[in-house]
């Protein structure tokens, strides 16, 4: 297969996990949308990887991976936190930083 | 058939995203991203990258995955709706997806890329296997491979800071020993024996205060964190 398609599927599912950061209340389900974001550059990154023929783009692929690990732990230790706190868990009523 | 596995996968793929936005309950939508993922490692596969693929289904549909399930069920996923109540963004944002695919295959199709038409460079002997990616982490790549180590152990610590719970104490809340000392020579054999001259009519009032000290020092130790609530930091 051509190399245009993968870049075409990482580009549909980066177009869809914004849609979902942009239309969802609940942070979890946006934590989710990222990790499809940072999938879809995973994918276009191989796949350029794979057109010229070198690694690095592999490599770069594997650290993407180890920052969103670290992104899903800090934002799901601060749902945690949020629902210890007893605060709803949706981001249109936590806007207490808001303006 | 790599053309059949490759569309197999890409729509296995692009369902898992849409199901993950579309699906209502949080638990289903981490389910439909642990498809997605799968699918995704198919498609690293197809393009050899071994290593990442192994790595996505390990760390990603695995370890991360999990963390997600724990999270949903511990802070209770239920179903909910799908947009906001306000209403303008239902529309607005499939538009804004719909301009940002229109922009993305502009500039796909505008490339002046060659390699993005054929199947890419000629496979060579070894190519994305763990030995050389680790010999890239290792020599070339080994400040961004201990960046990443650190910047796991500081996520680690930070996640831990974040959700601990604040075992604190409260403003008004006096600080009780939960040890009373009692009197010298109370409580021991020799005091039931009948050895020391304490036993006597001392005692009684001492027997009548030892309970009464055992009963208030746990509640200041034990149940006045049990009585907070479990949000108290």
């Amino acid at each position: 297969m051509a190399i245009g398609w993968y870049l075409t599927v990482s580009a549909l599912i980066f177009c869809i996990g914004a849609v979902g950061v942009i239309l969802r209340p609940n942070p979890l389900v946006i934590l989710l949308c990222l990790e499809l974001m940072l999938n879809a550059g995973n994918l276009a990154l191989v796949a350029f990887s794979r057109m010229w023929g070198h690694e690095d783009g592999q490599i770069f692929a594997l650290i993407v991976m180890v920052v969103a690990a670290c992104e899903v732990t800090v934002g799901l230790g601060l749902i945690v936190a949020i629902y210890r706190r007893r605060l709803p868990i949706n981001v249109d009523d936590l806007n207490e930083l808001h303006g | 058939m790599s053309a059949v596995l490759f569309f197999l996968a890409a729509i296995g793929a692009l369902a898992g995203a849409v199901g993950v936005v579309t699906i209502r309950n949080p638990f289903y939508s981490v389910l439909a991203l642990v498809c997605h993922l799968i699918a995704l490692a198919a498609l690293f596969l197809l393009l050899r990258a071994e290593f990442v693929a192994a790595g996505q289904v390990v760390v990603y549909a695995g370890a991360v995955m999990v963390l997600y399930v724990f999270v949903v069920a511990y802070v209770g996923g239920s179903d909910e709706p799908l947009h906001r109540p306000g209403g303008a963004l239902k529309v607005l944002a499939p538009l804004f997806g719909l301009a940002l695919a229109i922009e993305l295959c502009i500039a796909m199709l505008g490339t002046v890329l060659k390699g993005v038409s054929t199947d890419g460079a000629a496979y060579t002997q070894g190519f994305g296997t763990p030995a050389h990616i680790g010999t890239l982490f290792l020599t070339t790549y080994l400040f961004p491979f201990e960046v990443a180590s650190l910047l796991l152990l500081v996520a680690a610590v930070g996640a831990v800071m974040l959700a601990r719970r604040r075992r604190g104490l409260e403003p008004e809340e006096e600080v009780t020993p939960r040890f009373v000392p009692r009197a010298a020579f109370t409580g021991t054999m020799a005091e039931a024996a009948g050895f020391r001259a304490g036993a006597g009519t001392t005692t009684e009032p001492e027997k009548q205060t030892e309970p009464v000290g055992a009963q208030t020092s746990p509640p200041a130790g034990v149940g006045s964190t049990a009585d907070r609530p479990e949000g108290g930091w």
